[in-house]
């Protein structure tokens, strides 16, 4: 494993994220016992936390909001120097003045899922009954748990409907469960890159993930806080795995090919001797600075959990029908993880449930992470189905 | 958009003095009750359905075309990327009052399938194809001796994505083989003008240079 060491010295000290994870730099929402979250395991988590960014103003009737839900590995920091990198907000690409979710107009929310590792409850979390951190006690949550918390976050914001949900592969679960479970409160949706269900591989390689995490001896089954250390080798190789699946073999080859790192010849070592290796060894490193090992477990399972056909007997159009919300699904002609044919049965069952649906698949080598990288087209049909949806809401041009 | 008055032969289809739209397009679009649900099939970058939504009907979209696609969510239209041949199957019954599909017939792979989807999902359809019959296009095969090739069909016989071409006449011959109901057919032509309703069906089928029907679903069926 010594190759493997390299990767595992932090500079951000586990202090600092269980810090954040109590007491984040962000705006929180606390609920008491008296509010508790009904998860779908059965447990009501009382009292629970959310941390939630937002940029631009509400208007004067509440009409402009727009709620971005954040895939597995990110957080509410949409675009704002992330508090624990430093780096630049995940989606400011998309997010400020005059992007697509323009906040000179509409009103942007974005929440740490529950069962994340900032600032939102979740295995990282101090554990009112015992006043160490969760880690596996926490139940188990689901991808309905997060919605449920975030209607409860919007309820107490004051928001009624949302303009738009908005959100790419885990987050695009989130708006899919949006339009299922509030379709009152949601006038129109847009997921990226996502599904209705987890796909059998998929979860396989969540599993695999899972278990590299369990497997490193820093682990010591989820009470890692209480010695003072994280399984950041474990976690690294998650996320190598993972980062894999976010990209294609193409946008693979394109950047690194098959040079050479630093060196002309092979070392004839297990040393990173190609460029990819040093760069998934980078990716696995600066993750498992940010990240909590315990929450990736959680928010993988809530992933692997999700298929919203089985809550209405298997058939996907139950799921959709009569509703108003208007859509905008968007699929990557690259993204293995989530291809373009879940995309479509999406599209399907939303047209058998005689949605109002639009559905592009957007041509990019560049897999699964387009949705998070400086793709033009999807800049463009964000933009131009938002203003539409703002239009057919009735909301002024001026956002009030 | 200043459309003209004046009552023309075949129904009230005006020209569009503005050149906004075409006119086989304003011709589907009187077809066609405000309020309406409409399925346009086949919707290319979403000019018909623009002008359906403007007519304050409600307007859906299937396309082939990523890029068609691309066009008309960017301008709000309601468009899913799909092939009729395929895709059609998919729709529930009566899910639509009008489906339409329009300059695209010869594009796909069953013509006669695809026409018996129209008439399922939607209560009517409204079909607009270029008439192979045309008088032009008899002269470029018989004097030319080559493919023709018009201003609505563009493309060389060996990279048109066109594979059935037929004529006004086949065209009617196939809706009586399949029960189809003709509600009302307009030939258009060369320059977009409607061939007058009282000529019979051989002028249509040589001066026609596209043919719109409006078809709903035979009774016998």
């Amino acid at each position: 494993m010594t190759n493997l060491q390299s990767v595992s010295s932090p500079s951000i000290h586990s202090e600092d994220r269980a810090h954040e994870a109590d007491h984040p730099t962000s705006t929180v929402a606390k609920f008491d016992v008296e509010q508790p979250l009904k998860l779908d395991c059965g447990i009501d988590l009382a009292p629970f936390q959310i941390a939630y960014q937002t940029y631009g103003e509400l208007n004067a009737d509440r009409s402009n909001a727009i709620l971005i839900c954040h895939a597995l590995t990110l957080d509410q920091h949409v675009a704002n120097v992330h508090p624990l990198t430093g780096k630049a907000g995940w989606w400011e690409i998309m997010v400020g003045p005059g992007r697509p979710l323009d906040t000179d107009k509409y009103f942007i929310i974005c929440s740490n899922v529950i069962g994340g590792c900032m600032g939102s409850t979740g295995p990282a979390s101090t554990n009112p009954a015992t006043g160490k951190a969760w880690g596996l006690d926490f139940p188990i949550i689901t991808i309905p748990d997060m919605v449920r918390a975030q209607a409860m976050l919007l309820d107490r914001l004051g928001i009624e409907t949302l303009l738009c949900v908005i959100g790419g592969s885990m987050g695009g679960m989130q708006v899919l469960q949006w339009t299922a479970a509030y379709p009152e409160r949601v006038f129109s949706a847009l997921p990226v890159a996502c599904s209705t269900r987890h796909s059998a591989q998929n979860i396989a390689f969540h599993e695999l993930g899972r278990q590299a995490v369990m497997a490193d001896p820093d682990w010591h089954h989820g009470r890692y806080f209480e010695r003072n250390t994280h399984p950041h080798r474990g976690l690294a190789v998650a996320r190598m795995a993972g980062h894999i699946t976010y990209l294609s073999d193409a946008a693979l080859h394109r950047k690194f090919g098959r040079r050479m790192q630093d060196r002309e010849l092979p070392t004839f070592s297990f040393d990173a001797d190609f460029q990819v290796e040093s760069y998934l060894r980078y990716q696995g490193s600066s993750f498992v600075e940010r990240f909590d090992a315990n929450s990736y477990l959680y928010l993988t399972r809530a992933m692997d959990y999700f298929d919203i056909a089985a809550d209405h007997n298997g058939v996907l159009a139950q799921a959709f029908r009569g509703i108003k919300t208007r859509f905008c699904v968007v699929s990557f002609t690259s993204d293995w993880l989530f291809p373009t044919s879940e995309s479509r049965a999406l599209v399907h069952a939303l047209n058998a449930s005689s949605a109002r649906v639009s559905f592009a698949e957007i041509e990019t080598d560049r897999g699964h992470d387009a949705f998070l990288l400086d793709v033009p087209e999807f800049f463009d049909i964000s933009r131009a189905f938002l203003e539409s949806a703002g239009k057919a809401r009735g909301l002024d041009g001026t956002g009030g | 958009m200043a459309l003209q008055e004046q009552s023309l032969p075949l129904g009230g289809v005006a020209p569009d003095r503005t050149g906004k739209y075409r006119t086989d397009h304003l011709l589907v679009a009187e077809m066609i009750a405000a309020g309406s649900k409409v399925l346009d099939v086949g919707c290319g970058d979403g000019e018909l359905l623009q002008l359906l939504e403007s007519r304050g009907i409600d307007g859906r979209g299937i396309e082939l075309s990523r890029e068609g696609v691309n066009r008309c969510v960017a301008r709000g239209l309601a468009v899913v990327q799909g092939d009729a041949d395929t895709d059609l199957v998919n729709y529930p019954d009566d899910a639509f009052d009008y489906v339409i599909l329009s300059q695209t017939l010869q594009a796909t792979r069953q013509p006669k399938v695809v026409l018996e989807n129209l008439l399922r999902i939607g209560r009517r359809a409204i079909v607009s194809f270029p008439n192979f019959g045309f008088w032009k296009m008899r002269l470029q095969l018989l004097v030319g001796g080559h493919m023709p090739r018009t201003e609505h069909l563009p493309a060389t016989w060996y990279d048109t994505p066109n594979i059935h071409f037929c004529t006004i006449k086949d065209f009617v011959q196939l809706c009586d083989e399949i029960n189809v109901k003709m509600e009302r057919a307009v030939a258009l032509d060369l320059y977009g003008r409607p061939v007058p309703l009282n000529l019979p069906w051989w002028v249509w089928n040589m001066f026609g240079e596209q043919g719109v029907f409006l078809l709903s679903r035979g009774t016998g069926k």
